[in-house]
């Protein structure tokens, strides 16, 4: 039993790391495409099929650039930053469940590398550790701007932390339970937690652009302001390392909105087509959605990034604590009071 | 009978041997929180040292207590901590002066801990290993239905001092009314 | 004050209701037209296998004329190199020879011309100057290089193709 289930677990996160890894370097091409096709343009469509291949070049120029290591850097952390940048967004996706029970033969194989039964502070855990590669590889560059874009890194990120975890308790005032693998099971079918928590799910998500620093909120590399914020002084791989990470983030950003409010692998009228195809292919099926829902928030993402404009420092606080919070603070209350007069009646 | 003891048997051994490598580590980096002498470096020690902690509470089955430790410890008051640090710039030209005073209060302070930590050792004996009657305590929900309980009291003023400690910190931020 | 052409516009500066402080709205319309512009007609020319047309006047890479019978137009008088304010062109003059009366329509022709296409501005007064009108702007967008060498354009490069030339003269 014990080999089994080592080389089970140990398949399971090879495909998750590589599916995070292509679905990032993918990430990079869509980005470029949607930007163009949203600007009258085409984007990179020379590199193969329709600029198929532009990943793979992108990758393979970067490792062929010259690193430059600034002299007065401090030269450890300068390449512990994004190491450390890479290593935290990679460590999300632990914990979401990818599909439904996977039943091969006789063993039934959970398509989720690790169900602890805090899931989801685990990934608030993790979310919240992803700052320090920016803090410290912004630091390391000895660098002004380099240190103001670490700075804005971590003062947004802790701002936007706690109506993030707000809204978080209003959902676990619905789910009761904190396991990301039950929360999936609770909205079996289409019973998604979106219908319950509205309001919750918009300053989610409006947090998770800020926590992923993605425009509107991406002020830690504000081109306009700072040059390139944090990654001013990298050049080569570590570069594509922070960028990397940041896909990535967004990767696992959006697993997380679909697991937390849009149902994870669930959809509508599940039963019924795991009673065609047989429990062989269903699970195959469900997460097939999850990934459909994943790509669709990315391309929100992206949407939103060519759409919208980046906020000024001032405003980017004020939203965050004057607008956020409160907002975060109500949705818990009356999501409290409606539970209890639900549960009275 | 005999394979399932020996099994019980390994991992008892591997879960102690684990907590020695835990408890190593965490005295390593604590003891390279003080000896290091860039700042920075101190801090990011420190949160080594955090992580190290959040592995213990994990081995004590108190996974709340873990998450929680590395949530607002290591993810969000270390890293005001290294914030602070970055915007310093501690550079040994910019050290206050170090006086012989300072130097003898310094020696003085310490000499002080050493002798309380001989005299504390010297009464220490061996007290019967602590065993909780219910070995889930740490579990989410059992901590929640104990803290909204038994101890809904201290939690409540707890609650209230974190509120005391924000006014105050409010209060000290707040622009002084320009007197015309 | 009044104004004078009644065309200015006084905007004011109402304080926003409820909805536009929420900017939702606002956020939401600028998505729609974002999204709508996924669907329009793309502006791209794709460059080197479509060409935009250039216009009537446009400047592009210089060629040395050939006359009707194919030969070099150019008498190596320098007047180009003199009114070149990017100091671009310059040209070693040669006498012709006999027998090569079908080459060089001139008893002095350039054996040498060179333009350095990084120093030159495409301004045209090496067109307007040149006495022979041996010298037009007429070619293509100048191509990228790798090295700096390869932009100074010789003959080889700037000499029309004596082939389009001799079908009219074996018309005749």
């Amino acid at each position: 039993m014990e080999l089994a289930f080592v080389i089970e677990k140990f398949v399971l996160i090879t495909a998750i790391f590589l599916l995070s890894l292509t679905v990032a370097a993918y990430s990079t091409l869509a980005e470029r495409k949607i930007a163009g096709y949203l600007q009258d343009r085409v984007g990179p469509n020379r590199a193969g099929w329709g600029g198929m291949f532009q990943p793979l070049a992108d990758g393979l120029k970067m490792f062929m650039k010259e690193e430059i290591i600034p002299t007065d850097s401090n030269r450890f952390l300068f390449i512990a930053g994004p190491s450390l940048a890479l290593l935290t967004a990679l460590l999300g996706s632990a914990v979401i469940p990818w599909g439904p029970d996977l039943v091969l033969g006789e063993r039934t194989i959970p398509l989720q590398v690790a169900d602890i039964n805090v899931g989801i502070l685990y990934i608030f855990g993790i979310v919240s550790l992803g700052v320090y590669g920016l803090m410290i590889g912004g630091w390391a560059s000895n660098n002004k701007f380099s240190l103001m874009g670490a700075v804005r890194a971590a003062s947004q990120s802790i701002s936007y932390e706690i109506p993030m975890g707000l809204s978080l308790i209003a959902l676990l005032l619905v789910t009761n339970t904190l396991s990301l693998r039950e929360i999936v099971g609770q909205q079996h079918g289409g019973n998604w937690n979106i219908l319950y928590q509205p309001l919750g799910f918009i300053l989610f998500l409006v947090c998770s652009f800020a926590e992923t620093n993605r425009t509107p909120f991406d002020l830690p590399e504000c081109e306009t302001e700072l040059v390139g914020g944090y990654h001013t002084e990298y050049s080569g791989f570590k570069m594509g390392a922070f960028m990397f990470a940041e896909y990535v983030n967004m990767f696992v950003a959006s697993a997380v909105m679909s697991t937390l409010y849009f149902g994870g692998y669930n959809y509508p009228g599940m039963d019924w087509v795991a009673g065609i195809v047989g429990p062989m292919i269903a699970p195959l099926i469900a997460m097939a959605v999850l990934l459909l829902k994943i790509f669709a928030f990315i391309f929100f993402f992206m949407w939103v990034r060519w759409t919208i404009p980046r906020f000024r420092y001032d405003q980017l606080m004020n939203l965050g604590w004057k607008v956020l919070i409160p907002l975060a603070i109500a949705n818990i209350v009356i999501t409290g009071i409606v539970i209890t007069v639900y549960d009275k009646l | 009978m005999q394979p399932h003891k020996l099994q019980s048997l390994s991992t008892a051994l591997m879960s102690i041997s684990l907590f020695y490598l835990v408890a190593f580590l965490s005295i390593f980096f604590s003891l390279l929180v003080i000896f290091s002498k860039n700042p920075i470096h101190s801090v990011l020690y420190l949160i080594i040292t955090f992580f190290t902690f959040t592995v213990h509470y994990i081995l004590l089955n108190a996974q709340f207590l873990a998450i929680v430790n590395f949530i607002v410890y290591m993810g969000a008051i270390m890293v005001l901590f290294l914030f602070v640090l970055m915007l310093l710039n501690l550079d040994e030209d910019s050290e206050p002066m170090k006086s012989n005073i300072l130097k003898m209060a310094g020696l003085v302070a310490g000499l002080c801990l050493l002798i309380t930590l001989v005299g504390s050792m010297k009464s220490l004996h061996m007290s019967d290993p602590v065993i909780l009657k219910n070995p889930d305590l740490g579990l989410v929900k059992n901590l929640g239905k104990v803290l909204f309980s038994e101890f809904l009291l201290p939690f409540e003023i707890s609650s209230i001092l974190l509120l005391t400690a924000m006014v105050g910190a409010v209060l000290l931020a707040k622009r002084e009314p320009k007197t015309a | 004050m009044e104004s004078l052409s009644n065309r200015k516009k006084v905007l004011e500066q109402k304080p926003m209701n409820f909805w536009e402080r929420l900017y939702l709205p606002a956020i939401f319309q600028g998505m729609a037209i974002t999204f709508k512009h996924m669907f329009k007609k793309k502006e791209t020319i794709f460059y080197p296998e479509v060409e935009r047309e250039f216009s009537e006047n446009w400047r592009g890479m210089h060629s040395l004329k050939r006359d009707e019978q194919g030969r070099e137009r150019c008498t190596a008088c320098g007047l180009c190199a003199l009114s070149c304010p990017a100091e671009a062109i310059t040209m070693i003059a040669a006498e012709r020879q006999k027998g090569e009366e079908h080459l060089y329509r001139e008893e002095k022709y350039a054996a040498v011309y060179e333009i350095n296409m990084l120093r030159c501005i495409f301004c045209g007064l090496c067109e307007e100057a040149c006495p022979k009108e041996a010298i037009y702007l007429d070619g293509p967008i100048v191509p990228a290089n790798y090295l700096r060498k390869d932009f100074i354009y010789g003959k080889d490069k700037l000499v029309e193709d004596p082939i389009n030339i001799e079908s009219p003269v074996a018309g005749n």
